[in-house]
């Protein structure tokens, strides 16, 4: 396996995503053209900024309580619910 | 076809009942939608029944409202309570929004009527159309040529004069590249200026939704109506109303022509029509200066690093658990979310999500993430130098006409290096607009330019009065695609 391709399932694993083994061996190509394409970037003479500078000025709103979304609609696009909740595997003792 | 503003004069003075007007928009989609696959859902009975409602109004002695009528579409990731917002992606077929976007509500409120829903690349992530799970929608101009995206069908659903008006996104010139490929009108405001409740989220530091109409006159009208706080999005702008302004805009303007702009990665076809669009603002007085804005050099691997961080984080959301698909995977709660995502989510977006989770991953966030953000800082910079002697800038949309499809699909550095003429205004949030400038020739067939017009921030009335004076004394606007009149091929 090349270091592009441990890359890349190294990034699928802390992203939560499944790739095959084709799918690695592609996205790890792709990713070093794109990397390498970008490194402009990384040599960019550039004091490194606040984290706050994406979003700094936007107000907060007031914290009182208001309505939010029904439980109904909430769930409607739910893939599976059980009982008014969202229902998902098993953490804990077992698969199901 | 008569652009909005001309049409709303007509509705509102009962010339045209909506219903007609309705109904001639629902005819021409069914026409033209199974070959140009503009639309994902088309609202047929829904639209009628609001048509007949409007209609009886006007009839009873209400005064109508500044949209009253007007057939509109909007992206699939703007949420219409009830109806399908599925973003372009098998994630979320099927997903049926529990509440409406402020922008779409307000166009509503203001008497629009929604007749569908358009294709766009899989969560906005692509410049082609190719990139959506349902459909390849095609350029009416040449329909082996792409439309432009991400905002691919709300672009294709105007130049084919499906509807007047249309909503898109603009993350990083969604709405200014399909618009220009297509040989429309596009323009993404000034960031905050509309707000961003409802809309699907990608790159919060850079969404924006945007506009695509016949005109700019026509974009104008729906600012009015779209501009303003909303207590549901907190990176809306609290001040800001869009005002339009009414003055001759050409004599004194001070043109800024950005030198990296102008570079030869354009095309030369392209780039005489773009010269030749500033050679209009010239001769009726306006003042042109070459500028520098160094710091768009950087602008691509800067944009991509920031909106693939932020899209990593956005979409962890879509892992089976409260809306969309699921797959079982190996029965584990982590097998599920794994498996999920891997089915329900497209090349391109997993491509995105894989880089951000990179750039945000220990070790690499300083050299990559933390150093895009101060590059865009620069960036800002650079912008706020130039309109200290500038009042706009100029420029082409894309380096290129429109592509044939499957062209770029292997290549994802040639699709991401291309957007380097939208992605700078996108990072600086500063409003931009492109708007038609000419056609040029490509194995026989005529395909537009857009030209591109960049102002400070908040100067989003002083773009599309510019936009609206050039095409006063221009007709580009008004170049319709054969293509489409010969029906579908």
């Amino acid at each position: 396996m090349s270091d592009d391709t441990e890359l890349v399932r190294r990034m699928a694993a802390l992203a939560h995503l499944d790739v095959t083994d084709q799918e690695a061996e592609q996205l790890g190509r792709q990713f070093a053209d794109i990397l390498a394409s970008f490194e402009t970037l990384t040599r960019a003479e550039v004091e490194t900024a606040p984290e706050s500078s994406a979003t700094s000025g936007a107000p907060f709103r007031a914290d009182t309580e208001r309505p939010s979304l029904a439980r109904e609609d909430a769930l409607a696009n739910a893939p599976e619910t059980a009982d008014g909740f969202f229902s998902v595997p098993k953490t804990i003792g077992g698969n199901h | 076809m008569k652009d909005a503003t001309d049409l709303l004069a007509d509705l509102a003075a009962g010339r045209v009942s909506v219903r007609s007007c309705v109904d001639s928009s629902l005819e021409r989609i069914a026409f033209l939608n199974d070959e140009l696959q503009a639309f994902a859902n088309v609202h047929v009975d829904e639209a009628r029944a609001r048509a007949d409602e409007l209609d009886a109004e006007l009839a009873a002695g209400a005064t109508p409202p500044p949209l009253f009528g007007l057939p509109i579409a909007v992206k699939s990731n703007l949420c219409v309570r009830g109806r399908e917002s599925n973003c372009g992606s098998r994630m979320l077929a099927g997903y049926r929004a529990p509440y409406t976007a402020t922008a779409v509500q307000r166009l509503l409120d203001a008497g629009a009527v929604l007749v569908g829903t358009t294709h766009m690349d899989e969560f906005a992530m692509g410049s082609s159309g190719e990139n959506s799970s349902f459909a390849t929608t095609r350029n009416p101009w040449d329909h082996q040529r792409a439309p432009g995206g991400s905002s691919s069908g709300s672009a294709v659903a105007v130049a084919a004069e499906m509807v007047p008006l249309a909503l898109g996104s603009d993350t990083g010139g969604s709405v200014r590249q399909p618009a220009s490929f297509c040989g429309v009108t596009g323009f993404k405001p000034t960031y905050g200026a509309i707000s961003r409740y409802g809309l699907v989220a990608f790159g919060s530091s850079l969404d924006q939704v945007g506009s695509i109409a016949r005109s700019a006159r026509d974009v104008e009208a729906a600012l009015q109506v779209l501009c303003g706080a909303d207590e549901h999005d907190s990176t809306s702008l609290r001040d800001f109303r869009y005002e339009v302004d009414a003055g001759q805009p050409f004599e004194g303007l001070r043109i800024g022509l950005p030198a990296q702009f102008f570079t030869d990665s354009v095309d030369r076809d392209v780039r005489a029509s773009v010269e030749a669009a500033i050679d209009v603002f010239c001769e009726r007085g306006a003042k042109v200066e070459i500028i520098e804005l160094p710091f768009t050099e950087l602008a691509v691997p800067t944009y991509y690093v920031l909106a693939t961080a932020e899209a990593s984080s956005n979409l962890a959301r879509y892992d089976g658990v409260e809306c969309g698909r699921r797959a079982n995977g190996d029965g584990s709660l982590a097998g599920m979310f794994a498996a999920t995502r891997e089915a329900g989510f497209g090349p391109e977006v997993k491509r995105r999500i894989l880089l951000g989770t990179y750039v945000l991953s220990s070790g690499y966030y300083d050299a990559w993430y933390g150093r895009a953000l101060a590059v865009r800082d620069r960036l800002r910079a650079d912008f706020a130098r130039a309109f200290e002697s500038c009042d706009l800038l100029l420029g082409p949309t894309y380096p290129t006409p429109a592509f044939p499809l499957g062209q770029l699909e292997a290549d994802p550095v040639a699709v991401y290096q291309a957007d380097v003429l939208t992605v700078p205004a996108s990072l600086a949030g500063l409003p931009a607009a492109s708007v038609p400038c000419g056609l040029v020739a490509r194995e026989g067939v005529e395909l537009p330019v857009g030209l591109q017009l960049i102002g400070p921030a908040r100067g989003d009335a002083r773009v599309l009065a510019a936009a609206r004076s050039f095409q006063s004394v221009t007709a580009h606007h008004h170049a319709s695609p054969t293509a489409t009149h010969e029906g579908a091929r």
